[in-house]
């Protein structure tokens, strides 16, 4: 690993950017530094400014004041035009961003050349850009077929297609914004090996996160943005988790551990279940919920969690097999039905599944329980009573929000993931059912979601924890199945697993293999 | 150079001045081709607006007209609103006078308390059920309600010309495609003496506002508003979203059936094939410029009601065709829609900057 000496060249310089958007100062006279062949981490909560910094960088947005420098291939730190993505790139900048901007249709060696090419060329010439990326391929580790359709990438891939994009265009800064937030722990410890080597190369490299443990183990310098300003910029190697994590959020943080439990009687169960088809189809689950208890269901994404949450929360019928609460079977699922019975759903995509970002908090809040007389009488909705208990939630789970009546997409995921929890415990439901439930969030919300949960669990529910994050499942969870293609492993209990015998599984090795 | 920033979402009174912005832009861009005929646009647009205020006729005359795109705005609104795209409220309307005048000239005979529920009842059911096939088509099978609805227009416009050139034919009509006329005492009363604005205005008005409770105020209300910004949120949190679906479309359908009624049972007495000018595909503009506000839904209607009546009167005495009034009416859904860029978005006009030198 390349630590950065003092003396290494400047190939970034941010200078007192200040950004607002009508009374929100969403970035605060922000300077930053980046030396070549550095890893400087961004590191803050969602909506500390991380983003938008980036994009000013990047020109998608114009700071209202300071200015970005950027070296040119000499070595001069030159004023970069603001507001100019095409600036920004010739200047040697790349970025990869969250959502990715590949064309789905195209081949990957298409997307990567899309912009470079002159528009009105006869024919192109892709020979020397093949032997280019070729070239870039070898050196840096990131290995793609450039003939594959876009369409028909893994994540992992796509993202690989991203850095080469700006690695091609020669890029001597590359930003990555949230890079492992889609990502398997192993697609992971790839990235960072492959950004470690073109730091190497004298590769200036800013990516931004969340995540203590990869700015940790990856950064050669960490800054911490908070409330749009920047409170913290530390060589990496004097820092530690908790030190970090306190400059994030602003104040200590209690650690959410579960307490030894006592689980009762076989609550909620699946017996031989199957549903739905391709990758992500159920095989044959069965699996037994004890009162009492959190269960943890581990596995890469895409083999078969999705449809496991969409058959429990009543969105999917089984094709063969029963779900049985206390013993009697629940006949055909409706999600109606399922919350009549008790069953809390968190879902996996809580913008997409979780709320009406048009409706108000209020709204949000009184959805699953609309036609309850608590919110209506004769089908007319009670808007005092709603706005009433729309206040306490707000408090009790401490949602920020510009008071119930704002809508519901003005808030932060963390917020957002709070009104369904708001929603969903309030009701003292027997069985929960958490899927990804701190997915992309901070680490103020997810200890949060993480405490909601013990909450439940020592309330007598009986709790199901859908993750890809196996330090969450292994802090949480009494017992852990996995699962892979579509089967779920028998549960056990935590204490006799470890994270390598999990990942094991996870990959498809059954537990004589790890034995 | 010019910068697009997004926004925070638009407040009503941008929302209102938006629309107000759009309809006035509509009429600055239509005075282009005034000007090719040759006409002095203030003075056409005087007589426009003489010609749909300027005497007690005249406005009456435009409310008349707004009545049936006040009712086909409502049943578009409602439907959009709910993202079920009803593009057939020109069949639905001809459906609803179908029925009506089915029922109103003689298949049932009382007192006029009785005819005249029935009548509207009639057409509003009519409406209502041929709405139906094409969002059951959608909720079991997924098929493009847009494609279902605009072409089921066409059939039942030669549905109707079969009835009135058939079976509904009207033996005194003089040989004439058009439906017996509909009983004295099943027809709506006129609201003015010697006026034609009839009673089609007070049921216009009266399901505006009973739209506005319904979305506003009731569980239903907040199910279709739920299924219409995120169906996948909605049913996940149990709103049983095709059962919404289902009663958007018979409401939507049943307002564009009474758009039928108020026209053959207020206005012109009997039916023909050119009973509707467009007030179905109107309502649509209607909708889109009131914001899909259901009081939105009067206002526009009456702007547009006053187009078309103005643009009539300015024909008249000018002598250029009233097409005039159909170029505004789509210039100003044009408009809405673009206007829609402005709400989500923030014009930003930037100099080129100083540090360009310095970049080069």
């Amino acid at each position: 690993m390349t630590v950065r000496s003092q003396e290494a060249p400047l190939v970034l310089k941010l200078e007192g950017i200040t950004k607002r958007f009508g009374g929100l100062t969403a970035n605060g006279d922000v300077s930053l530094d980046l030396g070549k062949g550095e890893i400087l981490a961004l590191l803050g909560e969602n909506g500390a400014g991380k983003t938008t910094l980036m994009n000013i960088l990047f020109g998608h947005y114009v700071a209202d004041e300071g200015r970005v420098l950027v070296a040119d291939p000499s070595g001069e730190l030159d004023a970069l035009e603001p507001g100019s993505p095409s600036a920004a790139l010739e200047a040697g900048i790349g970025m990869v961003h969250q959502h990715f901007t590949l064309a789905e249709n195209l081949s990957a060696l298409d997307n990567i050349l899309l912009g470079t090419e002159p528009l009105a060329a006869l024919k192109s010439s892709r020979a020397p850009a093949r032997k280019k990326l070729d070239d870039l391929m070898a050196r840096s580790g990131l290995s793609v077929n450039l003939d594959t359709r876009i369409s028909q990438l893994s994540v992992g891939e796509k993202q690989r297609v991203e850095i080469l994009k700006a690695l091609y265009r020669d890029a001597r800064v590359l930003v990555l914004d949230e890079p492992t937030a889609v990502l398997t722990p192993q697609e992971s410890e790839t990235l960072f090996s492959v950004l470690k080597k073109l730091a190497g190369e004298g590769l200036g490299i800013i990516f931004i996160s969340h995540k203590l443990a990869e700015v940790l183990a990856s950064s050669n310098r960490v800054a911490v943005l908070r409330g749009g300003r920047k409170v913290a910029d530390l060589q990496t190697s004097g820092c530690d988790r908790r030190q970090l994590a306190e400059l994030m959020v602003g104040h200590e943080i209690a650690e959410t551990a579960r307490e030894p439990g006592e689980p009762g009687a076989v609550l909620f169960s699946l017996k031989n279940v199957s549903a739905g088809g391709g990758r992500d189809a159920l095989r044959d689950v069965s699996l037994d919920l004890k009162a009492g208890e959190i269960l943890g269901i581990a596995g890469v994404s895409g083999n078969g969690q999705t449809m496991l949450a969409r058959v429990i929360s009543g969105l999917e019928p089984v094709r063969s097999g029963e779900l049985l609460l206390e013993g009697e079977g629940l006949g055909s699922l409706h999600a109606r039905s399922m919350i009549d019975l008790g069953f809390a759903r968190i879902p996996e995509d809580r913008h997409h599944d979780g709320i009406v970002g048009a409706m108000t908090v209020s709204e949000n809040l009184a959805i699953e329980s609309i036609r309850k007389p608590e919110n209506q009488r004769f089908g007319l909705l009670r808007f005092a009573a709603m706005r009433t208990r729309a206040k306490e939630m707000i408090k009790a789970y401490d949602i920020r929000c510009q008071g119930e009546d704002s809508p519901a997409r003005l808030l932060s995921g963390g917020n957002i993931q709070k009104i369904v929890l708001a929603r969903t415990l309030e009701t003292e439901p027997r069985v929960v059912l958490a899927a990804q439930p701190s997915r992309g969030l901070d680490v103020g919300a997810t200890s949060d979601v993480h405490r909601r949960l013990l909450e439940a669990r020592a309330r007598g529910a009986g709790v199901i924890l859908i993750s890809e994050d196996l330090d969450e499942l292994m802090r949480l969870s009494d017992r852990i199945a996995v699962i892979h293609r579509g089967e779920l492993s028998n549960a056990e209990p935590t204490e006799t697993l470890d994270r390598g015998t999990l990942g094991l599984r996870m990959a498809g090795h059954g537990a004589e293999d790890a034995a | 150079m010019i910068r697009f920033e997004p926004r925070e979402p638009a407040s009503l009174g941008r929302m209102i001045a938006v629309s107000v912005a759009a309809a006035v832009v509509a009429l600055i861009l239509a005075s282009v081709p005034m000007l090719f005929a040759g006409l002095n646009v203030f003075e056409a647009y005087g007589l426009m607006v003489k010609g749909a205020f300027g005497s007690v006729f005249a406005f009456t005359e435009m409310l008349t007209r707004a009545t049936p795109l006040i009712l086909t705005g409502l049943a578009a609104a409602v439907a959009f609103r709910a993202k079920l795209w009803n593009i057939g409220a020109e069949g639905q309307l001809y459906a609803g006078a179908l029925a009506a005048v089915a029922v109103g000239t003689g298949m049932v005979s009382g007192p006029s308390y009785v005819l005249i529920p029935l009548v509207v009842l009639a057409g509003a059911l009519a409406g209502g059920l041929v709405m139906l096939g094409p969002t059951l088509l959608k909720t079991r099978l997924g098929v493009d309600e847009v494609v279902t609805t605009l072409l089921l227009n066409f059939v039942i416009l030669l549905f109707v010309q079969m009835m009135l050139e058939g079976p509904m034919k009207d033996p005194m009509g003089m040989g004439w495609p058009q439906s017996e006329p509909i009983l004295d005492g099943a027809a709506l009363p006129k609201l003015m003496n010697r006026m034609r604005i009839h009673w089609g205005l007070v049921i216009a008005l009266v399901s505006t506002l009973g739209v506005y409770f319904l979305l506003k105020r009731t569980v239903w209300g907040f199910e279709i508003r739920a299924v219409g910004e995120n169906a996948a949120a909605a049913k996940h949190a149990g709103i049983p979203v095709t059962a919404t679906f289902v009663r958007v479309g018979l409401l939507s359908g049943a307002l564009a059936g009474l758009a039928g009624v108020g026209e053959v049972a207020g206005l012109k007495g009997y039916l023909t094939a050119d009973l509707s000018p467009g007030f179905g595909y109107s309502g649509i503009v209607v909708a889109m410029l009131a914001g899909l506000s259901p009081i939105g839904v009067v206002f526009a209607a009456l702007f547009i009601a006053s187009i078309f009546v103005g643009a009539d009167s300015m024909s008249r005495a000018t002598g250029v065709s009233n097409y005039l009034a159909d170029l505004i009416v789509a210039m100003a859904l044009l408009c809405v829609l673009v206007s829609g860029l402005f709400l989500r978005f923030r014009v930003r006009f930037i100099g080129v900057p100083r540090s360009r030198e310095a970049a080069e």
